[in-house]
């Protein structure tokens, strides 16, 4: 059991490509902590580099307080889940998930009996004589699971380990991913592109973009507060609406109404300065008649989501022309096509972001303490 | 629109199209097969049944045997497999194949393969060329090399070693000719190595280094077996390939006193030199049994692994 600790991590391709680019974190002991990120952000690098199978150009890895930024990965005492399961084809499940204890020079007896008894924790008992080629997609992850399990390490990494599986098997093997985490209590790190996999397993993630880790957080802190622009439209099986909109003393005027400002963004809010709007279309409700905060719109496209539907209002004027705002309505009340609609969010759940640099409003930058939520106040 | 009209009238013309794909008919589907037949008996199945023919007379390069060779039976391969030179030259071409190819070739190939994948691009994309160079050379041209290399007097591997007055060619004339050969052909095992060292998939060997394996145990347990095939049908192109090579007769014609006459050179002293055709073709048939032996055991590994 340890925890991880990385200190102004660097790693600089040739050629000056920084994928990792002086990241500070701290994953504490026992924590199921998930990168995430879109491709080319740099985690897969990071998680490469605690593994050791990248070399780090600058800054220093700790594992457990030791530092074994310059060992090899095999000295580091972490088991690695690759995407592919990287199962060695030509062994049987047996001799796969007992090779690192052959590697450790266990006798043959008892790593065949430690093997066992991991493969049947994993209920893998009856296919243990199999060739991984024989197996489904899901034993060969079970399998591969099983050989990191077996040699006990201090941490596991997993590299995108769900995205091998079909739609169906996914949902399976994340709650049975997320229950042997809890079960062995190893610090876990695992790297994954899909944000409702990190959403639904980790105890905390964090959103990496260029190098750098744009929100750590728990599932929830990330989710209803996202930092910045950029992790408010990465997060969410929806998108977030992130609209334009400008400060105008104390009211806000976005896509053709005034809404009232934020009474705690206020302090952190100059007059006419330009602002991003942002709710997530759970948090609006549609309705048929005017409202006096509602943002207004055409009703252009309806999907249905199986629990309720989501609907596309066309909002038009805005200086690139006719925008779009989602909102979710429930099951039974969807709305004509073409009919008019207005979209009122949630004065609890309404972000404000800055327009340069896409940060949150009321977060360190504007030099309050504490970042306060931007609650509309009426 | 064939389909579309009654069956029966078109039953004919479909079951004719069944048989042959382009719709040819039987007749002008063989004319074109044909000119390729002939040539394939001319250059192919002719002197096949030719050789075993001679191979069963005392047919000879001159004399009254030439005009009217007689037909002796087994004679000339009763006389091959006693005959103390033909085993000497059996042995030392098996030397030569074991010491060119399968040591030589394949292990120099492997572990140049191995390296390059390491190695900056430019040192890679160089060695290679050179590597290449000697391949493509001419046989004749690369055997004048290292003739001159080895001279006695001038060359420059005695330049080289500080042995002047080494005569290679007549103290090593074996280990020169294995030299000459692995020179000129591991650039084969090279790029064959070096294609199936891309085919074994990085996170087989990553998961190897996770779990501490040494160079070693991820060459035996990752790689090999993902290239087993690649190295048994390595082995079986160029263990043919060296048991059939001729070129070492550039070199050292055999010589001295017949220490470096394999069994291609011993064909050709015997069939031309001494004039014996029937012998020579006789022996040249067994060299064709020992090829297709080999050839039959390398299969029957490389199904094995399959099974």
């Amino acid at each position: 059991m340890a925890d991880i600790e990385l200190r102004r991590l660097v790693k600089e391709y040739p050629g000056g490509v920084r994928a990792v680019d002086g990241l500070d974190l701290t994953i504490a002991d026992g924590e199921f902590f998930a990168l995430l990120g879109p491709s080319g952000c740099g985690k897969t690098t990071l998680l490469r580099s605690i593994a050791g199978l990248e070399t780090v150009t600058g800054g220093h890895i700790l594992i457990g307080g030791r530092d074994v930024t310059g060992l090899a990965p095999g000295a580091r005492d972490i088991a690695m889940v690759f995407q592919d399961y990287a199962l060695f084809p030509h062994m049987t499940v047996r001799d796969n998930i007992a090779y690192p204890l052959r590697i450790r020079k266990m006798g043959r007896p008892e790593r065949h009996a430690k093997a066992e008894e991991t493969a049947e924790g994993l209920s893998l008992g009856g296919l243990l004589d199999r060739r991984p080629g024989q197996l489904s997609g899901g034993q060969q992850q079970r399998a591969a699971l099983a050989r990191a399990v077996a040699c006990h390490p201090k941490v596991f990494l997993f590299d995108e380990p769900l995205s091998n599986l079909d739609a169906r098997l996914r949902l399976e093997a994340r709650t049975f991913l997320k229950r042997l985490q809890r079960d062995l209590g190893v610090t876990t790190v695992f790297v994954t592109h899909d944000q409702a996999e990190a959403l639904a397993m980790s105890d905390r993630m964090a959103v990496m973009d260029a190098g750098r880790i744009r929100q750590i957080g728990t599932p929830t802190e990330v989710f209803q507060r996202p930092a910045s622009t950029f992790v408010a439209s990465f997060i969410g099986s929806t998108p977030m609406n992130l609209l334009d909109a400008v400060a105008d003393r104390d009211t806000l005027r976005v896509a053709g109404t005034t809404l009232p400002l934020p009474a705690a963004a206020g302090p952190h809010v100059r007059d006419g300065e330009k602002l991003v709007f942002a709710a997530r279309p759970e948090y609006m409700t549609l309705h048929r008649e005017a409202e006096p905060t509602g943002i207004e719109g055409v009703v252009a496209i309806v999907e249905n989501m199986g629990v309720g539907s989501l609907v596309s209002l066309e909002v038009p004027g805005g200086a690139d022309g006719a925008r779009i705002v989602q909102v979710t309505v429930p099951e039974g009340q969807e709305p004509e096509i073409g009919s008019r609609g207005w979209a009122v969010a949630a004065p609890e759940r309404v972000l404000l972001y800055r327009h340069d640099d896409g940060e949150l409003v009321g977060s360190e930058r504007a030099g309050a303490g504490e970042p306060v939520l931007a609650g509309a106040g009426d | 629109m064939a389909l579309t009209t009654s069956p029966p009238a078109d039953l004919a013309p479909a079951r004719e199209a069944a048989t042959d794909a382009a719709g040819l008919g039987r007749v002008r589907a063989s004319a074109f097969v044909v000119p390729a037949l002939v040539l394939i008996a001319i250059f192919l199945v002719y002197p096949a049944l030719w050789t075993l023919y001679l191979g069963l007379t005392n047919y000879r390069l001159t004399g009254i045997a030439a005009a009217r060779p007689q037909f002796v039976g087994l004679d000339n391969y009763v006389r091959a497999l006693r005959d103390p030179e033909f085993l000497n030259s059996l042995w030392l071409t098996l030397l030569y194949v074991i010491g060119s190819a399968v040591i030589g070739q394949s292990i120099l190939g492997f572990v140049l393969a191995a390296t390059l994948r390491t190695v900056p691009r430019v040192v890679r994309g160089v060695v290679e060329a050179f590597v290449m160079l000697a391949w493509i050379l001419p046989s004749s041209v690369v055997a004048f090399l290292w003739i001159a290399l080895l001279d006695r007097d001038s060359g420059t591997v005695n330049a080289l070693l500080g042995t002047p007055g080494m005569a290679w060619l007549l103290e090593y004339p074996m280990l020169s000719i294995i030299v000459f050969n692995t020179w000129r052909g591991t650039a084969f095992s090279m790029l064959l190595f070096s294609a199936a060292l891309n085919a074994v998939p990085p996170s087989q060997l990553e998961t190897a280094r996770m779990v501490g394996a040494s160079g070693w145990q991820q060459l035996r347990d990752v790689v090999f077996p993902h290239i087993r095939g690649h190295v048994l049908t390595n082995l079986l192109l160029i263990s043919l390939w060296t048991f059939n090579d001729f070129a070492p007769y550039l070199i050292t014609a055999g010589g001295p006193d017949n220490r470096s006459e394999i069994l291609p050179v011993f064909v050709y002293e015997s069939a031309i030199f001494d004039g014996q055709l029937g012998f020579g073709t006789a022996i040249s048939l067994l060299m064709l049994l020992i090829n297709l032996v080999l050839a039959v055991v390398y299969l029957r590994l490389l199904r094995e692994r399959r099974s």
